[in-house]
C-alpha cells in the first residue's frame, strides 16, 4: 500500500528519555557474543580513555527502536511486510553508560522502489545536555503483494 | 579511544583477513531480549515459514553487529568507528540443528589524509552474500 507522502519531511517530537546503563550494555555485548572489556569493566574502558564502559557501534538501535514515529496510523505502515533494508550510523562518539539520551527523528524519504515502499528515517541521538552523540540512517522496505 | 591499527602501517588495498562467526538460535533469543526486537521470525520456525522464509532468520542488526565487532577487533576499540552501515541483501538462515555460519572479511579501500579509513566488509552465509554495501570509516592510530 502507498504510503503517505505527507510524510516526508516530518520530524517526530524527542523520545523519552533513555538512560544508558552498564547492564545494559553488558547484556547488548552478551548478545552479539563480542566479549572484548571496555563493554563491561570500567577499568578497562578508563585505560582505553573512555570515561566509562562504551557500548558496540550498533548498540545506538536499542535507543532508536524505541521510537514509535512509525505506528502513526496515518502513514499507512503494514508492519508485517516490513524488512530492514539498510542502516546506518554516523558517530561523534560511543555511547557510555550514564549518558541519558533523547531520540529526535524524521521522515526524510519515501518512495516507491518497483512495488515496494521505500522509507527512510533520520534519527539524531543526543544527550539530554544536547551533546550529539550519533545520527541514525534507518531505511525500511515495505513489501508489496 | 585508541585504535591499536597505525594508519601509517595500512595502504588501499589492505586486506583484513577472514572470520567466521558461528550464529545460532539461543543467540537470536539473546539478541532478541538485548535489542528489544522481538519479531517470531527471529525464533519461531512455523511463523517464519508462514510469512514465506525458509527458516527462522537472524535480525538484520545482529548481522551487522557481527560486522561491527570485526571492526572493533581489527582497530583495537570501538571509539574508532567513525561511521559504518550496511544494506541488508539477503537473510542469514539459522537451522534449528546447527545454526549457521557467517563469514567476513574485508579491504581497506580509501585511505585518507585525515588518519581515517574506509574499509568494505563482505559477509557471506552459506552461498549467499547477506550485507551489500558494508562501508565503514575507521580513525586509525
Amino acid at each position: 500500500m502507498a504510503l503517505n507522502r505527507d510524510f516526508i519531511g516530518r520530524a517526530f517530537p524527542p523520545s523519552a528519555p533513555y538512560e544508558v546503563s552498564r547492564v545494559k550494555i553488558r547484556e547488548f555485548a552478551d548478545a552479539i557474543g563480542d566479549a572484548n572489556p571496555v563493554y563491561r569493566d570500567p577499568a578497562a574502558a578508563q585505560a582505553a580513555g573512555h570515561p566509562d564502559v562504551v557500548a558496540p557501534p550498533t548498540f545506538p538501535i536499542v535507543v532508536s527502536l524505541a521510537n514509535d514515529a512509525l505506528a502513526d496510523p496515518e502513514l499507512g505502515l503494514n508492519y508485517a511486510m516490513v524488512v530492514h533494508g539498510e542502516q546506518s550510523f554516523a558517530y561523534e562518539r560511543p555511547v557510555r553508560a550514564g549518558d541519558v539520551v533523547t531520540c529526535t527523528s524524521t521522515v526524510t524519504e519515501i518512495k516507491a522502489i518497483g512495488k515496494n515502499e521505500k522509507l527512510v528515517i533520520e534519527t539524531e541521538i543526543r544527550t539530554v545536555d544536547g551533546e550529539l552523540i550519533c545520527t541514525t540512517h534507518n531505511t525500511i522496505v515495505e513489501r508489496g503483494i | 579511544m585508541a585504535a591499536q591499527v597505525k594508519h601509517a602501517d595500512v595502504e588501499t588495498g589492505t586486506e583484513i583477513p577472514a572470520r567466521v562467526f558461528h550464529v545460532d538460535r539461543a543467540n537470536l533469543v539473546m539478541y532478541a531480549g538485548a535489542s528489544g526486537d522481538f519479531n517470531p521470525i527471529h525464533w519461531r520456525e512455523s511463523f517464519a515459514r508462514s510469512v514465506g522464509l525458509p527458516d527462522v532468520i537472524a535480525h538484520g542488526m545482529f548481522t551487522m553487529a557481527q560486522g561491527g565487532r570485526f571492526l572493533t577487533d581489527w582497530a583495537g576499540d570501538p571509539g574508532a568507528v567513525v561511521a559504518y552501515g550496511v544494506r541488508f541483501s539477503a537473510p542469514v538462515v539459522v537451522p534449528d540443528e546447527g545454526g549457521a555460519d557467517l563469514e567476513i572479511s574485508g579491504v581497506v579501500d580509501e585511505k585518507h589524509d585525515d588518519g581515517t579509513v574506509r574499509v568494505t566488509l563482505t559477509a557471506r552465509s552459506g552461498d549467499q552474500k547477506v550485507l551489500t554495501r558494508a562501508r565503514a570509516t575507521v580513525r586509525l592510530a
